[in-house]
């Protein structure tokens, strides 16, 4: 690895607009970059939780009062909502990632710059 | 010869030839050809192999069976074995892949230390190995029934075919046929469903239709004394039912032959979306499983009730031979049923039939059943291939090259994998022949040992720098000696007397507790010794970031 050594300097200057900061030694964006992907995780691992464990489980009996399409909807949740749900997550943090990735400047890429 | 057995015939023999072409077109002659197919899957390819890797015996002709007589409750295993894979996706496949090696044994050992490398390696062939035997004998089903072939040659049969493709391709082979057996599986599980749904509701979406006939199926049942079909909580108490779907939830994340898939993509960003596709490709079963569950179970109930024994639809009497179904003695007409042979019910039929059966059911004509029939082989096999090939890894790559031969050349460690892999095939024909009675009860043991052992060290290894050797070795074992303690109180397969559930809590959620205490054991052992050294933080640090950092830009 080219930046192995623990930099002790200050923050990097925030990114702007998919641009990359020029102090390539410097290892500030690294706490940053992983902050972001710590932020976006949390945050789709609660909507995980809350479909799953809590519509699908906690609440179920509750949203079952509600029928829609003959399905009640504690039971849809539990046997079909909620796997949406874990496709739609997956997807969100893959295109969430790239975008950060190309943000910090550490998406994988070929020789010609292209999408390895 | 009956229409459907030679349409199975058809559709087996012609599925096998395909899996042998591929074999022979992806052989490999290096170890990382054999271990991690040259790091070349594409993603979607990838996510395929996955999807087939994961769906098993159990998910084809089991799951949508258990789902009809659990009703609601049923959810365990649809949530629990999707829900795994946002964790996966989340937490480890792309700093695993990052870090990229063969096993996952070795990211332990490099991470922690060489100890609790060879402890994850036996627990990985453990946990392997009571999976393998499930599909094993789930295969031998497929063939007792549609080939009417001895269940021990139909096992021989399939092990042969597996050996040809996993010995000389090793991940490469077994990847680009699972790729082809995803294919089999789900068309074979789509166009019966898609069938039934159609002629029941008159549209040919499952997913979308089976609640229009989920009254009915409350009313049915009510008649035969079945608890209400969409009523939670009538199979297992709400505790039991969160935990068991957190355990297999955290267990999928952590079994071994899951994760090591991610090892083959070309990129981090490649696993990341190979979870994605493997998820869309589960999910297609996964969402329709209930459906089928529902609507077999609402044909099955409309077909037998009040009927006379002896004017019984033909499905039963075909999978009477079996033993599979079985009506009870002396009875006049059908008016209880139930999965559960010692529940003295009129009509019991196995969980396992209700999807193989369910074109029967439905009577739906000879090709389709046939096609179900290279379905459920397909699930079988390439779950064991997937299998077989973690337990030749941790066997020759983390035990016998580290502790007997050192010095292997590359041509004799491909020799030796090889070897390994043989000898796991075989022992695994052994046991799909003679399969030891506990089965079932062994793969939820296989969950709660991968969610209490390998998960919580894998997710402090990555995101928790402090985590250590002293840490990693006593979380591991407490959360392994408590969890496997739990279930041979509560299970009666080891010889001793079955004990209460403590709490309504059954032995296959126990690994969510037992997740949690090697965490806090983790974490606290950790705290009390040195930290790690300088370089295995600085391993720690580099996973993170998918490539080294370019400062020049890059067009998006």
């Amino acid at each position: 690895m080219a930046d192995t050594h623990e930099g002790p300097g200050g923050a990097a200057p925030p990114p702007d607009d998919g641009a990359v900061p020029a102090a390539g030694r410097d290892n500030g964006w690294r706490t940053e970059y992983w902050k972001k992907n710590l932020r976006l995780m949390v945050a789709l691992l609660v909507v995980w939780f809350v479909v799953s464990f809590g519509a699908g489980i906690l609440f179920v009996e509750q949203l079952n009062q509600i029928v829609i399409a003959g399905f009640p909807l504690g039971f849809w949740f539990a046997q079909q909502g909620s796997i949406y749900t874990f496709i739609v997550l997956i997807l969100i943090y893959a295109l969430r990632m790239d975008r950060l990735d190309d943000e910090y400047g550490v998406s994988e890429r070929n020789e010609d710059g292209s999408r390895a | 010869m009956s229409d459907i057995q030679t349409w199975a015939l058809i559709f087996v023999a012609a599925s096998f030839a395909l899996y042998i072409v591929i074999a022979w077109r992806s052989r490999v002659r290096e170890t990382k050809g054999f271990f991690v197919a040259e790091q070349n899957i594409p993603a979607v390819a990838n996510g395929a192999a996955v999807a087939a890797d994961w769906m098993s015996a159990a998910s084809f002709i089991s799951m949508a069976g258990l789902i009809a007589f659990l009703g609601s409750d049923g959810s365990i295993y649809l949530m629990g074995w999707t829900g795994g894979y946002v964790l996966l996706a989340l937490l480890l496949a792309p700093y695993l892949r990052k870090w990229g090696k063969f096993t996952v044994p070795e990211f332990v050992g490099d991470r922690f230390s060489e100890t609790v490398r060879s402890v994850s390696a036996v627990v990985a062939i453990i946990v392997s190995f009571t999976y393998v035997v499930g599909q094993m004998s789930g295969g031998g089903i497929v063939f007792s029934r549609f080939l009417q072939v001895e269940q021990a040659w139909g096992v021989a049969i399939a092990a042969a075919v597996i050996f040809a493709y996993a010995v000389f391709g090793g991940m490469k082979g077994i990847t680009w046929t699972q790729v082809a057996q995803y294919t089999v599986l789900i068309v074979a599980y789509l166009i019966p469903a898609w069938a039934v749904a159609q002629t029941m509701t008159g549209f040919p979406v499952p997913q979308i239709t089976f609640g229009e006939i989920l009254a009915e199926l409350n009313r049915i049942g009510a008649e035969f004394g079945l608890p209400v079909y969409t009523e939670a909580f009538t199979a297992r108490p709400q505790i039991d039912v969160f935990l068991v779907t957190m355990s297999l939830m955290i267990g999928t994340a952590g079994l071994p032959h899951v994760i090591i898939r991610f090892y083959t993509t070309k990129t981090v960003r490649g696993a990341r979306y190979s979870a994605l596709w493997a998820l869309i490709f589960i999910g297609l079963l996964y969402t329709t499983a209930p459906a089928v569950g529902a609507f077999t179970k609402l044909n099955l109930l409309s077909g037998v009730q009040g009927a006379a024994v002896d004017a019984l639809p033909s499905w039963v009497q075909n999978w009477m031979a079996t033993g599979l179904v079985t009506v009870g003695d002396g009875v006049q007409t059908i008016s209880t049923i139930s999965n559960n042979p010692e529940s003295g019910a009129d009509l019991i039929i196995n969980n396992d039939i209700l999807v193989l059966a369910s074109p029967e059911i439905a009577g739906l004509p000879a090709p389709i059943i046939g096609l179900v029939a290279a379905g459920g082989l397909a699930a079988a096999m390439s779950t064991a291939a997937g299998l077989l090939l973690v337990i030749s890894s941790s066997a020759s790559h983390d035990l016998y090259f580290r502790y007997v031969d050192h010095h292997a050349s590359e041509s004799r460690r491909l020799l030796v994998s090889r070897i390994a892999m043989g000898l796991a095939v075989l022992v695994a024909i052994y046991f799909g022949i003679n399969p030891p009675a506990f089965v079932a009860q062994v793969v939820a043991f296989a969950f709660g040992l991968a969610a209490s052992t390998f998960f919580p060290i894998l997710l402090l290894g990555i995101f928790w720098k402090r985590a250590n050797a002293a840490g990693a070795v006593s979380g591991m074992l407490a959360g392994l000696v408590f969890t496997a303690t739990y279930m041979i109180y509560t299970l009666p397969v080891f010889g001793t007397a079955a004990n209460d559930h403590v709490l309504g809590i059954s032995p296959e959620g126990i690994g969510t507790i037992g997740a949690v205490v090697n965490l806090v054991v983790t974490v606290v052992v950790s705290l009390l010794t040195r930290p790690p050294a300088h370089e295995v933080q600085e391993m720690v640090e580099n996973i993170r970031y998918p490539a080294e950092r370019r400062t020049e830009v890059t067009p998006a």
